[in-house]
């Protein structure tokens, strides 16, 4: 197994993880951080299978955008939950059920 | 072996640790330092991976930027007075079904890859200045506009998380 095969692995070993954090904890501050871990993995991705060609950049540039793109939903959902604790009192998003159907 | 993919392994082992023990911690706090760990050595294979600047990218916004503001988060929605930061969990079955699911098929979709080989690894010029051309003049457009978008996106964020604008509602 050479280096990109196991950093492929581990790229697969934390996007499962980010979503399985994401089904699995209440805490809507923990559900960012698995989708950070899955963010993480895709950029782990792009750079594993830009080393297999070497003369391009596409893939650390792509890599770049998408932790640019990581940073602005990590303040929106921080704001959002922010703002939800506040009006609310709690930060668990099945608690959160005003529109919900009451059966 | 050589000592580049000693160290490589080295972080993977690290990264997949922090990772897999997000899972099992009870507190939040934990959970947040753990990611910063697992973001750390992730940044340790992009600096093995010959793409030295966006290990400095990762370090600073993400080590540096995006973890503050979740640890800023996680202080100002915690009752620290009432209960601890504990976190419960929920749909464990479902939730561990469906990552082991997609785990195989993203392994089954990886062993029909067939990649370079590790000799042409050491002798690309991945360089900070071949980066900044590339910005300025193939990828312009995306860089505007993802500077708009992280304009836009803060201002939001900011008058989202302020009072000033509610008390009138």
């Amino acid at each position: 197994m050479n280096g990109s095969q196991s950093i492929l692995l581990l790229a697969a070993l934390l996007f499962s993880i980010g979503l399985s954090i994401v089904f699995i904890k209440r805490n809507a501050i923990m559900i960012l951080l698995g989708i950070e871990l899955m963010f993480n993995s895709a950029n782990l991705n792009l750079i594993a299978f830009n080393q297999s060609r070497p003369l391009s950049l596409d893939g650390q540039l792509f890599a770049l955008f998408i932790i640019i793109i990581a940073v602005c939903e990590a303040a929106v959902g921080i704001a959002i939950i922010l703002r939800a604790y506040h009006y609310y009192h709690n930060a668990i998003p099945d608690q959160i059920s005003e529109l919900k159907e009451k059966n | 072996m050589n000592w580049v993919s000693v160290i490589l392994n080295i972080f993977i082992i690290i990264a997949a640790g922090a990772a897999l023990s997000m899972l099992f911690v009870r507190n939040i706090f934990y959970a947040a330092l753990l990611l910063i760990a697992c973001l750390l050595s992730v940044a340790g294979i992009f600096i093995l991976s010959n793409s030295e600047f966006l290990a400095g990218a990762q370090i600073m916004i993400y080590a540096g930027g995006v973890l503050v503001l979740i640890i800023f988060g996680l202080m100002l929605t915690a009752r620290i007075a009432g209960k601890p930061l504990q976190v419960g969990n929920q749909n464990v079955l479902p939730g561990i079904l469906v990552a082991l699911a997609f785990f195989g098929v993203l392994i089954y979709s990886y062993t029909n890859l067939n990649l370079a080989t590790p000799s042409d690894f050491q002798q690309a010029d991945h360089s900070v200045n071949r980066i900044g051309i590339l910005l300025m003049t193939d990828f312009a457009l995306p860089f505007e506009v993802s500077g708009i978008l992280l304009l836009t996106s803060l201002v939001g964020a900011a008058i989202t998380a302020s009072s000033f604008f509610s008390k009138k509602s």
